[in-house]
């Protein structure tokens, strides 16, 4: 089977000479939920807009389910959805409107795309405003909107720009739960986002970017067994009298009942809680002191920034 | 896309052209109806008994298919123009770019939203000015065909302007140093063999002259100007702006980074 998206050797230059894109290749498999990362002007968002025609490219290739997005763009537009990063629809047309004019574009009859329209807004909780203007609707309807939009034709392929950027996070916590609902019935899904923890929850592959390369393109799980080391916060139940000392796990007092401490990840926690025990000291909860991905993705982009200031 | 997906998309967007400027009918077809009554009022009231004959018919009736037919192309004009620029301006006509719907759709669909709003306007104009003169209609099929042909000529220059402009200045810098005095220079209010030989000769250089002359002639039988001649220049118009339209639009200009 087609992989869902095939990049091939993507450059993207400016008339100002900046390059975006130098030579960028990856694949994305059908049904797939795949994070592409990167920093700021990392080239994220030209590549989105390459792929979805809102850019034109300099050199290279962008497949969608096999169909060149060059010689077959109906074909390949037909098969995507985007939710780009700003609002971008009419704000004086309804979001019922919206929908069954984005319908319209893609051929779809009608009577159809009332239904699908109907259906959409339902599950992204919308109905109650299908007929307000766009202008009067909230920051977070806004976005469920684009959501909307983006698959009111059954899109196989949807890419989403970071789509939560601004959103309170009950809305975005059901966003979640939506998108995985489509992944799971079989739409594959690109996401970017700067909240790596969106990131991690959702995603089982991942694409980092950075100055118009990958310079990772992986799983998550295997990204994430790079992070040697992890930084957990300790809550105690009574207050600390002597900070112990314990081999191979280095010991931080925060204040009274918080402790900090790094983990290596081949050691575990176990042998950290039977030493902690041994000395009458009871852990009541604990967490990461941040996001695993976080901290990963910050070495890795610092790492290859390092890489290209010696090498530009 | 299947032909009949293709209707789908023109005619979605054809509906959503129509839907705005009707939406917004004190900014769009009331200007054009109290404009035109008052060039009615004035123009033939007023000062046209003073003036007389003008080719043989009352002032009035002579300037009646001018002000019709100025009404349809800033119009037609000004739809497409500030429509294109505000999806341009608030980015929604990235919905269409992403969308497998192909550009000459999108440009058809934008041209015929102005010469929807060119139709409404010329029908209601041509209704104030039975208040006011006798129209007479000496080809039905002349002023038919000259009307609709003006205002996909004019729709399609809104287009272009609403392609090129960066910011709204541009969409009323155009209209108003450029399209008014073609408009006013084209023989609406008078026949242009009242002017020297000079101011004719260069008169001819007004593409909007052909239009208002050819329109003339179906109401009244008189044209400056031979029909084959005003209808060769009309066509002519449309197919070099439609072309230079649709290759813009391919390459994404002013739309693609």
């Amino acid at each position: 089977m087609e992989p869902a998206l095939t990049v091939n050797k993507i450059t993207k230059s400016y008339e100002n000479g900046t390059r975006a894109l130098r030579g960028l290749s990856f694949k994305v498999e059908n049904g797939d939920f795949y994070a592409l990362l990167g920093p700021n002007g990392a080239g994220k968002s030209t590549l989105i807009g390459i792929i979805t025609s809102l850019v034109n490219k300099t050199r290279g290739e962008v497949k969608v389910f096999g169909y060149d997005t060059d010689l077959h763009p109906a074909e390949s537009k037909s098969r995507l959805g985007l939710v780009p990063q700003e609002v971008n629809f009419s704000i004086f047309e309804t979001p019922m409107q919206i929908l069954i004019n984005q319908a319209g574009y893609y051929g779809i009859p009608r009577s159809l795309a009332n239904a699908k329209s109907e259906e959409y807004l339902h599950t992204l909780g919308l109905w109650e405003q299908r007929n307000t203007i766009g202008r009067n609707l909230s920051g977070g309807m806004k976005r469920r909107l684009l959501i909307a939009r983006a698959l009111v034709h059954h899109p196989q392929l949807l890419i989403l720009d970071e789509p939560t950027a601004g959103v309170d996070i009950e809305i975005r916590r059901s966003m979640w739960s939506f998108l995985r609902e489509i992944n799971a019935a079989g739409t594959t899904i690109i996401l970017t986002t700067h909240y790596l923890e969106e990131a991690e929850h959702l995603c089982r592959n991942i694409g980092i970017i950075d100055h118009g390369k990958l310079i990772h393109n992986t799983s998550m799980k295997s990204l994430l067994m790079k992070l040697g080391n992890e930084t957990f916060i300790l809550d105690l139940d009574q207050p600390l009298t002597a900070l112990p000392s314990i081999d191979h796990y280095p010991l931080r007092q925060i204040d009274s009942t918080t402790l900090e401490v790094d983990v290596d990840r081949k050691r575990g926690l176990n042998p950290l809680f039977a030493a902690l025990l041994a000395h009458s000291i009871n852990v009541t909860s604990l967490r990461n002191k941040a996001n695993r991905l976080e901290e990963l993705f910050i070495k890795i982009v610092s790492e290859n920034s390092d890489g290209m200031g010696s090498n530009p | 896309m299947s032909p009949m997906g293709l209707w789908i998309g023109f005619t979605t967007l054809l509906c959503k052209e129509i839907r705005r400027f009707t939406r917004i009918w004190l900014q769009t077809l009331l200007p054009p109806v109290i404009t035109t009554t008052l060039y009615f009022l004035i123009f033939g009231n007023l000062i046209g008994p003073r003036i007389g004959e003008m080719e043989g018919y009352r002032y009035m009736d002579f300037i009646v298919p001018g002000l019709i037919i100025m009404a349809v192309i800033t119009n037609s004009y000004a739809n497409v123009s500030s429509s294109f620029f505000s999806a341009r301006f608030q980015r929604f006509v990235e919905e269409m770019m992403v969308s497998p719907m192909p550009p000459w759709v999108m440009l058809i669909g934008y041209t015929c939203g102005g010469l929807a709003r060119g139709m409404v306007v010329g029908v209601v104009v041509t209704v104030v000015s039975l208040f006011f003169s006798q129209l007479q209609i000496h080809n039905l099929g002349v002023v038919l065909s000259v009307v609709v042909l003006t205002s996909i000529l004019f729709s399609l220059a809104g287009f272009s302007n609403g392609l090129f402009a960066r910011n709204f200045d541009d969409i009323s810098i155009i209209p108003i140093f450029v399209l008014t005095p073609l408009t006013y220079l084209g023989g609406v209010f008078y026949s242009i063999r009242l002017l020297p030989e000079f101011w004719q000769a260069l008169s001819l250089a007004n593409p909007i002259l052909y239009m208002i002359n050819a329109f003339r002639y179906g109401f009244l039988g008189i044209s400056d100007i031979s029909l084959p001649l005003s209808y060769a220049m009309t066509v002519g118009f449309i197919l070099i702006l439609f072309g230079v339209n649709l290759a813009l639009l391919n390459r994404g200009y002013r739309m693609r980074s």
